[in-house]
C-alpha cells in the first residue's frame, strides 16, 4: 500500500545559496552573451568561468567542512511539493571537475575562436562561447537538481548545447553526426520521461530522496528503472548504443570535442549513478548490475579494438572514449556485490567516480592535443605523425601523460580508480571483471604507444607548420594532462569526498 | 474500465506505435514525427496519472498537468531543432538521409 | 457502459486511427497534415482528462506550431521524397519493429493497469498551500510557485533551442533574416486573414494570459497564440522577420527569463529564498513574470518555426 508522501523534513543548509549561484551563473552568462552579442560572448565566458570555479571550490570546501550534503529549498517549498537542489560529495566533485576542464578549454580555445577585427559578430566564435556557457549550465543543473523532472529538463539542455557544438563547422558529415546524436538524445529523453511518469504514477513524487524511501520491488518500479536506464545509456553512448559518438566527437572542433567527451557523456552517466545507487538501491537486482557491466565490458573490448584500427587521431580518441565509458559501468555490480556482503560500497563508488574524473581530464587534454597537432600538421593521420614530437614537445608529453592516465599507470587517477575497482572485484569474488580491466588496459596501452612512437619519429626535413601554435596553448594542455596524471594523489586526501552524503544502501537484490 | 484507464491504454499504444514508426521510416522527418507520437503518448500517460489523482474539487493532480505543459514545449523545441538540422543537411547535400557513417573515412577537415 | 465512456472510446479509436495513418502513409506531406489532425484530437482527449491547460497547450503547440513546422519541412523536402522512401526496410525488419512496438505497448498497458489505487497525488498539498500564491489556477501555481525552477529552466530550454537553430546558419547569412521572403497576393485570402486575425488573436492572447491566473490559461498558451499571429503576418507578406543580429530582438528573447531571475533573486532578501514570493505580493509578481515571459515565448517560438536565417540583412 503506497502511503501519500509527506513533506520531507529537509531544510536549506548553511552554504545552500552557493548551489543557487552555481546553477544560475552559467545561464546568466548565456543570456548576457546572447544579448551583448559579438565579441562580448568570449569576454562573458572568460569572466564567468573562473568565477564558477571559485563557486565550485567553495561548495567542495563547505561539503568537506560540514561533512553533509548541501541542500537548498527552491522557493522555500520542501519536496514533494517543491524542488530541492542538493550537492553531496559526488555532485561537488563533478561540479569542480567541470569548472576546471571548462577553464582549461576556455584558455585553449581563446585564440581559436576570436571574432575577426572589423566584424561585429561572427557565427562560429559567437556560437562557440555561447554554447560553452550553455553546456556548463546544463551540466551544473544535472549535478545539482534533486527532482527527476528537473533532471529531464537538464538533460534536454545538455542535448541542445551538445548537438550544435558537433556541427559548428557545418560540414555535411558533421551535420549528419549531429542529427544522429540528436535522435539518440531524444530517444533517451523520451524513455527517461516515460520512466519518470511511471514512478510518479506509483509513488506520487519525483524527488530523489523521497523516492528512495518509497520505491518497492514492483512492476512499475522495474519498468521505470529499465526505461530510464536504457534512455540514459543512449545518451551516455554505452555499447551497443554508441554508434553516434565517434563521428560526433571526432567531427567537432577540438575544443568542443574535449567538452563533449570529457563532460557531456558524464552528465547522463551521473544520472545512472543517481538512479541506481540513490533512487532504487534495493530494487535493482544483482543480475541487472552484471548485465549492465557486461555491456560495459563489450564497450571496453569493442571500443579499444576499433580504436586500434583507426587511421585518424581524432577518431582513435573518440573510440577510446567509447571504451573508457565501459569502465564506468563496472562500478555497479561491484557496488551491489559489496552491499550484498554487508560491506560499505565505498571502493566501488569512489573507483567509478575517480575513473570518470580521470577520464574527463585525460580525454580533454588528448582532444585538445589532437587539435594542436592538426593545426600544426594540417591533418591528423596517425601514419603521418612523424616529426610532430619535435614541433610540439609539450603536446606530445601531454598526450603521453593523458594516455598513461587512461591506461592506469601510477600515480594517475586511472590507476587509483582501477585499483579500487579491482580490489572490489576480488573482495566480491567477481574475478571476471579483473580479466576485463586488464585486457582493456593492455589494448589502451597499445594505441597510446603507437601514437606516441609515430610522433617521436624524427624527420630529416623539418616540416613547415601550417600554423605556429603558441606555447601557452600547449602549456594549458600539458597542465590538464599533468592534473589527470597526478589525480591518484587524491588518495592522500584526509577526507573521502565522495562519501559525503552517501546513504548506506540497503542490500541490493530481492531476499 | 473507466475513462482514465482507457486513455492510459491509448497512451501505451501510441508509444508502441511511435517506436514502430521510428524504426521503420527511413526519412528523418518521419522519424521526427514518430518521436512526437511517442512523446505525446508519454504525456497522455502522465495525464492519466494526473486524472487518477483527482481530489478536493480539482479535476486532476495539478503537478503532472503542469509537467505535461512544460514537456510539450520542450518537445516542440526539440522538434524545431531536429527539423532545422534535417533541412540544413538537405540544403548542403541535396538529400536528407541518415546513411550509416563510414568510420574510417576521413572527413575533409 | 455510459455515454461518456462510449464517447471516450470513440475518441480513442479515432486518435489511434489517425496515428496509424500518420505513421504508415507514403507521402510525408500527408503525414504532416495527419499530425495536425492528431494534435487537435489529442487536445480533445486532454479535455476529457480534465486537464484544460494541457489541452490548450497541445492544441496550440502540437496541433498548431509543430504541424506548421512539419508541413513546411515536408514541402521543402518533397523533391527527394521518392529516393528516401526507397530505403524502407523489408518485411522482416518491419515485423521485428512491430514486435518491439507491440511488446513495449503491452508492457506499458500492464503497468498502467497495475498502478496503485487509490492513486498517490499531490492535490491535497497543492490545495493546502495555494492560498499563499493568491492564484485560483492550481496548474499556474505549480508552474510559477511550487516548481518555479522547472518553468525557469524551460524558458532557458527555448533559448538554447533557438541558439542551436541559429548555429546552423550558413556563414554568409549570419545576422540575416530567417525564412524566405514571402510575397503573396495583397488582395488574396491569406493577406485578408492576416489582417483580420492578428488583432483578434492578440486580444485573445492577452485574455488567456490574464485569466490564466485563476482559470485555465497562462503564458505558454498566450505566447503560442501571439507567435502564430506573427507567423501569419510574416507568411502573408505583411511584415518581415527581423534580422537576428538586432539588439532589440535579442533583448526581447531574454526579457522573460531576466525578469524571472530578477524577481527570483529579489525573493532572497524579501521572502527568504530564491524563487520565493513575499507575503501578499505573490500574485502581482507572478503576473509580471508571466507577461514578460509571454512576449519572450512568442518571439522564441515563432523564430524556432522560421528556422535559421536564409537571407542576408539587406535581402
Amino acid at each position: 500500500m503506497n502511503a501519500l508522501p509527506a513533506m520531507l523534513p529537509e531544510t536549506t543548509t548553511a552554504g545552500g545559496f552557493l548551489l543557487v549561484l552555481t546553477l544560475i551563473l552559467p545561464f546568466v552568462g548565456v543570456l548576457a552573451a546572447l544579448t551583448l552579442g559579438g565579441r562580448h560572448a568570449r569576454r562573458v565566458a572568460m569572466l564567468a568561468i573562473p568565477l564558477g570555479l571559485v563557486l565550485s571550490l567553495a561548495i567542495v570546501v563547505e561539503a568537506v567542512q560540514t561533512e553533509r550534503t548541501l541542500v537548498y529549498l527552491l522557493g522555500g517549498w520542501a519536496p514533494p511539493l517543491g524542488i530541492v537542489l542538493r550537492a553531496d560529495g559526488l555532485s561537488a566533485v563533478m561540479l569542480l571537475t567541470t569548472a576546471v576542464i571548462l577553464l582549461a578549454v576556455a584558455l585553449f580555445a581563446h585564440a581559436d575562436f576570436d571574432t575577426p577585427p572589423g566584424t561585429r559578430e561572427a557565427r562560429r566564435p559567437f556560437m562557440f562561447w555561447t554554447l560553452l556557457l550553455a553546456m556548463w549550465g546544463s551540466l551544473n543543473a544535472v549535478f545539482l537538481a534533486g527532482d527527476l523532472f528537473t533532471l529531464y529538463v537538464a538533460l534536454e539542455l545538455l542535448g541542445f548545447a551538445g548537438v550544435p557544438l558537433v556541427c559548428l563547422d557545418e560540414r555535411a558529415e558533421t551535420l549528419q553526426a549531429a542529427l544522429r546524436y540528436l535522435l539518440f538524445a531524444l530517444l533517451g529523453s523520451v524513455l527517461y520521461m516515460l520512466g519518470a511518469v511511471l514512478l510518479y504514477g506509483a509513488y506520487g513524487t519525483l524527488d530523489i530522496a523521497l523516492l528512495a524511501g518509497l520505491v518497492r520491488p514492483e512492476p512499475a518500479a522495474f519498468a521505470a528503472a529499465a526505461l530510464m536506464t536504457v534512455g540514459l545509456l543512449a545518451k551516455t553512448a554505452l555499447f551497443p548504443l554508441h554508434l553516434w559518438l565517434p563521428p560526433a566527437h571526432a567531427g567537432a572542433p577540438a575544443a568542443a570535442s574535449a567538452v563533449l567527451s570529457a563532460l557531456a557523456v558524464k552528465g547522463s552517466f551521473f544520472l545512472v549513478i543517481r538512479l541506481w545507487l540513490d533512487v532504487m538501491p534495493g530494487i535493482i537486482t544483482p543480475a541487472a548490475g552484471q548485465l549492465l557491466a557486461a555491456f560495459g565490458a563489450a564497450a571496453i573490448l569493442v571500443g579499444n579494438v576499433v580504436a586500434l584500427r583507426q587511421k585518424r587521431l581524432k577518431m582513435l580518441i573518440a573510440y577510446s572514449t567509447v571504451a573508457q565509458i565501459g569502465y564506468l559501468f563496472l562500478m555497479f555490480p561491484l557496488a551491489a556485490g559489496l552491499s550484498a556482503m554487508q560491506l560499505p560500497n565505498d571502493p566501488a563508488v569512489t573507483g567509478g567516480l575517480l575513473q570518470a574524473v580521470s577520464h574527463a581530464t585525460a580525454k580533454a587534454a588528448m582532444f585538445m592535443g589532437a587539435g594542436l597537432i592538426y593545426a600544426t600538421l594540417g591533418h591528423d593521420r596517425i601514419a603521418d605523425l612523424a616529426g610532430v614530437g619535435r614541433q610540439l614537445p609539450m603536446t606530445l608529453l601531454a598526450f603521453a601523460l593523458g594516455g598513461s592516465a587512461l591506461v592506469g599507470l601510477p600515480p594517475a587517477g586511472g590507476f587509483l580508480a582501477k585499483w579500487l575497482l579491482l580490489s572490489a572485484a576480488l573482495t566480491t569474488g567477481q574475478w571476471w571483471w579483473v580479466v576485463v580491466m586488464v585486457a582493456g588496459g593492455l589494448l589502451t596501452s597499445a594505441y597510446v604507444f603507437i601514437v606516441v612512437m609515430r610522433a617521436l619519429v624524427a624527420v630529416d626535413a623539418e616540416n613547415t607548420p601550417k600554423m605556429v601554435v603558441p606555447r601557452h596553448r600547449e602549456a594549458v594542455v600539458l597542465a590538464l594532462a599533468s592534473l589527470s596524471f597526478l589525480l591518484g594523489l587524491a588518495a592522500l586526501l584526509p577526507v573521502d569526498i565522495v562519501q559525503i552524503g552517501r546513504p548506506q544502501p540497503f542490500a541490493a537484490g530481492l531476499p | 474500465m473507466n475513462a482514465p484507464t482507457l486513455f492510459g491504454l491509448c497512451g501505451a499504444v501510441l508509444v508502441g506505435l511511435g517506436l514502430y514508426g521510428l524504426v521503420v521510416n527511413p526519412q528523418p522527418l518521419r522519424k521526427i514525427l514518430a518521436f512526437n507520437l511517442v512523446g505525446s503518448g508519454v504525456f497522455l500517460l502522465f495525464g492519466v496519472v494526473a486524472r487518477r489523482g483527482a481530489a478536493l474539487g480539482m479535476g486532476g493532480d495539478p503537478v503532472p498537468q503542469a509537467l505535461v505543459i512544460t514537456g510539450i514545449v520542450v518537445a516542440f523545441s526539440a522538434t524545431a531543432l531536429a527539423v532545422a538540422l534535417v533541412l540544413r543537411l538537405h540544403d548542403l547535400t541535396g538529400a536528407a538521409t541518415l546513411a550509416p557513417a563510414d568510420a574510417d573515412e576521413p572527413p575533409a577537415q | 457502459m455510459n455515454l461518456a465512456l462510449l464517447f471516450d472510446g470513440m475518441l480513442v479509436v479515432l486518435i489511434l486511427a489517425v496515428a496509424v495513418w500518420t505513421v504508415t502513409v507514403r507521402d510525408s506531406f500527408a503525414a504532416g497534415i495527419g499530425y495536425a489532425v492528431y494534435g487537435l484530437l489529442l487536445a480533445l482527449a486532454w479535455v476529457r482528462l480534465a486537464a484544460v491547460d494541457a489541452a490548450l497547450t497541445e492544441a496550440a503547440i502540437g496541433g498548431g506550431l509543430t504541424s506548421v513546422l512539419m508541413i513546411r519541412a515536408t514541402v521543402r523536402l518533397r523533391a527527394g521524397e521518392a529516393a528516401a522512401r526507397a530505403a524502407t526496410p523489408g518485411p522482416l525488419p518491419r515485423l521485428l519493429a512491430a514486435l518491439l512496438g507491440g511488446s513495449v505497448a503491452a508492457g506499458l498497458a500492464l503497468v498502467v493497469l497495475a498502478l496503485p489505487d487509490p492513486a498517490p497525488t499531490l492535490a491535497p498539498q497543492v490545495a493546502e498551500h495555494i492560498a499563499t500564491t493568491g492564484l485560483g489556477n492550481a496548474v499556474t501555481a505549480v508552474l510559477l510557485s511550487f516548481r518555479a525552477i522547472d518553468t525557469l529552466l524551460e524558458a532557458v530550454v527555448l533559448i538554447y533551442a533557438l541558439i542551436a537553430v541559429w548555429t546552423l546558419t550558413p556563414d554568409r547569412f549570419w545576422g540575416g533574416r530567417p525564412g524566405p521572403k514571402y510575397e503573396t497576393d495583397p488582395n488574396g485570402m491569406l493577406a485578408y486573414l492576416a489582417r483580420l486575425l492578428p488583432p483578434i488573436g492578440i486580444v485573445v492572447a492577452v485574455y488567456v494570459l490574464w485569466v490564466g491566473a485563476d482559470l485555465p490559461g497562462g503564458k505558454f498558451q498566450a505566447g503560442t497564440l501571439l507567435a502564430a499571429m506573427w507567423l501569419l503576418a510574416i507568411m502573408a507578406g505583411l511584415t518581415e522577420a527581423p534580422p537576428i543580429s538586432r539588439r532589440w530582438l535579442r533583448g526581447v528573447l531574454v526579457a522573460g527569463t531576466v525578469v524571472f531571475l530578477a524577481i527570483g533573486f529579489a525573493g532572497v532578501p524579501l521572502a527568504g529564498a530564491f524563487l520565493a514570493y513575499p507575503e501578499g505580493f505573490a500574485k502581482p509578481l507572478i503576473v509580471a513574470i508571466e507577461a514578460a515571459s509571454m512576449l519572450s515565448i512568442a518571439f522564441t517560438l515563432a523564430l524556432l518555426v522560421l528556422g535559421p536565417p536564409e537571407r542576408s540583412d539587406q535581402a
